[in-house]
């Protein structure tokens, strides 16, 4: 096990909230041929194994692995997708290369959102379809048992040109959990807007950013309720784009001659489905992060982390995730806010990326958006944005609605 | 779970559970029907291809580097890995590499006339590049691979930038030729 992993390159397409004039094959393809650029190798001879994350309900295909090797490279080559954010993505090829078989891997996550019309219906259709969904709105019994069938005279609607079905939006979840963390750590609503000004602001500095604005905790505090207590600019919007990452063993990464950059640890932690029994304080993050510090040596992580990316996708969940993390104690994720502490300059700089709010949800690619972030402020490529001396980073995604899962991974500059 | 009153089912292959006992909700069940719908961007070299196709042609992708002519057209080579670099206009004749003869729907009924469908290489691609299509005009008993095949066009008129505006592949020759 003492095989030490690295990253040896990164890719990203463009970022933006629709992409009509691509195909989501090419923007893959151009995420990971970036990424092969800046590691500097040819994939059809010099990597081992390819790991794509989507999820099929999201792409539009059933078995959606079997249209990706293509636009990776990976055409007759071992190759696997993974149903899940793409930290699990580098999670899996973590463990491919750490068991000295493989050296270098692909990695790749990407969000084409804009192709699907009806989001919201496949989040409900990830709810329990007795307990809950039922609860979301209502469910038509057909009348023979089996789907409505429509006629050319009534053909089956489009959303939103019927009001025939009004079932709430899934993310009247985040508004609950929400709630639940105001009550339970006395962190305001405006600091949670202060977190969406922040981020906002902060992604002026990113270019790759689709959301960035000018505003304040008041414009937000302005914006509509739209799950009690959250409002609508407190949700991070949709964004299209792909983003790879190559994975290697120091040995590989030294052959190439490229300053090695160590992915030292990497948890993942499922959470029981039940709404019900549910803890709401993003447990997960807690438990996969403890897993990530064991195996990266970080005893106090608030000390020795000095960057953090963390899901952010609702303004409040920075919060939650950074006290889940123990990056900060349990309702004091407000207070560091208050002192600055959260910003670039601070002592643990959170989401100078802009994060989800700023750069957009972009679904399973998210988890890669953080790790990307932690590792163009390594190696000292943020430009503007750039924070000092940052030696070790954390990267942080949750599944999103309705999921109470995520996986944590850790990033180090030298050592290790 | 049985749907019948008797638990020892008399047919060895198995008890049959049929629409009565899901109506009569003899069996515990729940329903939902998701509102799942995608409108995805092709991008420029499904577009063209499309566009081509309501105009009557087919056209592919060349890649300087393997020189293969690739079709359907893609704007990269899955096998240089490099973008692809010019348009080339194809021919509708090609030669049936594989076949099948379908005798049941997807819900396994039977279909009424057998649905022929199989994978044609066409003339001006380079080795196994074409479309999966339709065969008409032909009878089972002299279909076969090698067959050399033209498509049939929709009328301009109901051509609608679709795989389908192609009805489907004949003969080449009354009779499909020589096996």
């Amino acid at each position: 096990m003492s095989r030490k992993v690295c990253v040896i390159g990164v890719g990203y397409s463009d970022f933006n909230s629709m992409t009509p004039d691509i195909q989501w094959k090419e923007m893959m393809y151009g995420a990971c041929q970036k990424a092969y650029r800046d590691a500097g190798i040819d994939v059809r001879k010099d990597v081992d194994s390819f790991i794509t994350c989507g999820e099929d309900y999201w792409e539009g295909f059933s078995i959606f692995d079997e249209f990706v090797p293509d636009q990776i490279g990976a055409v007759l080559r071992p190759c696997m997708t993974i149903t899940g954010d793409g930290l699990y993505g580098l999670g899996t090829a973590y463990m491919q290369i750490k068991t000295g078989l493989l050296d270098t891997v692909l990695v790749e996550a990407h969000s084409k959102i804009s192709d699907l019309l009806t989001p919201g219906e496949i989040m409900l259709h990830a709810m329990d379809p007795i307990f809950d969904r039922p609860v979301t709105g209502p469910v038509q019994r057909p009348r023979y048992g089996g789907s409505p069938t429509y006629t050319k005279e009534e053909p089956k609607p489009l959303i939103g040109a019927t009001d025939e079905k009004q079932r709430v939006h899934p993310y009247f979840l985040a508004g609950m959990e929400m709630q639940h963390y105001l009550r339970t750590t006395g962190t305001t609503e405006e600091h949670c807007a202060q977190i969406v000004a922040k981020n906002k602001q902060a992604a002026f500095h990113n270019p790759m950013a689709d959301y960035e604005a000018n505003i304040t905790a008041e414009d937000v505090m302005g914006s509509q309720y739209l799950f009690k207590p959250l409002k609508s600019l407190e949700i991070s919007p949709n964004v299209d784009g792909a983003i790879a990452f190559v994975l290697a063993s120091e040995e590989r990464a030294r052959e190439l001659g490229v300053e090695p950059l160590y992915m030292s640890g990497f948890g993942w932690c499922s959470d029981t489905p039940w709404l019900g029994t549910r803890e709401f304080d993003g447990g997960y993050a807690a438990k996969a992060a403890r897993m990530a510090y064991k195996m990266s040596r970080i005893e106090r992580p608030r000390e020795m982390i000095d960057i953090a990316e963390v899901d952010d996708r609702f303004s409040f969940k920075e919060l939650q995730h950074l006290e889940a993390l123990d990056l900060a104690k349990p309702g004091e994720g407000a207070m560091l806010l208050e002192d600055g502490e959260l910003g670039r300059d601070g002592s643990i700089p959170t989401n100078v990326s802009g994060g989800s709010l700023g750069v957009g949800n972009c679904y399973e690619a998210t988890g890669l958006q953080k790790a990307l972030e932690i590792v163009v402020q390594l190696r000292g490529e943020a430009g503007r944005r750039q924070v000092d001396d940052a030696e070790i980073g954390l990267a942080q995604a949750w599944r999103g609605i309705p999921s109470n899962s995520g996986a944590v991974a850790i990033f180090q500059k030298g050592g290790a | 779970m049985t749907g019948n009153d008797e638990m020892v089912p008399k047919d060895p292959r198995g008890t049959h559970v049929g629409n009565k006992d899901i109506y009569g909700r003899k069996i515990t069940y729940s329903w939902w029907e998701p509102e799942v719908q995608y409108n995805w961007a092709l991008g420029p070299a499904m577009s063209r291809f499309l566009e081509e196709l309501k105009k009557g042609s087919i056209v592919g992708r060349k890649c300087r580097k393997c020189r293969r002519i690739l079709v359907p057209p893609r704007m990269f080579c899955e096998r240089c890995y490099n973008p692809t670099d010019e348009w080339v206009k194809i021919e509708d004749t090609g030669t049936i590499e594989t076949f099948s003869i379908s005798y049941i729907d997807s819900d396994a009924r039977k279909i009424k006339d057998p649905i022929f469908i199989g994978v044609i290489s066409l003339d001006g691609a380079s080795p196994k590049h074409g479309i999966m299509h339709y065969f008409g005009e032909v009878k089972a008993d002299e279909i076969h691979i090698g067959m050399r095949v033209k498509a049939v066009w929709k009328h301009v008129s109901e051509r609608t930038g679709a795989i389908t505006d192609i009805k489907y592949f004949k003969p080449l020759k009354k009779g499909g030729g020589k096996k």
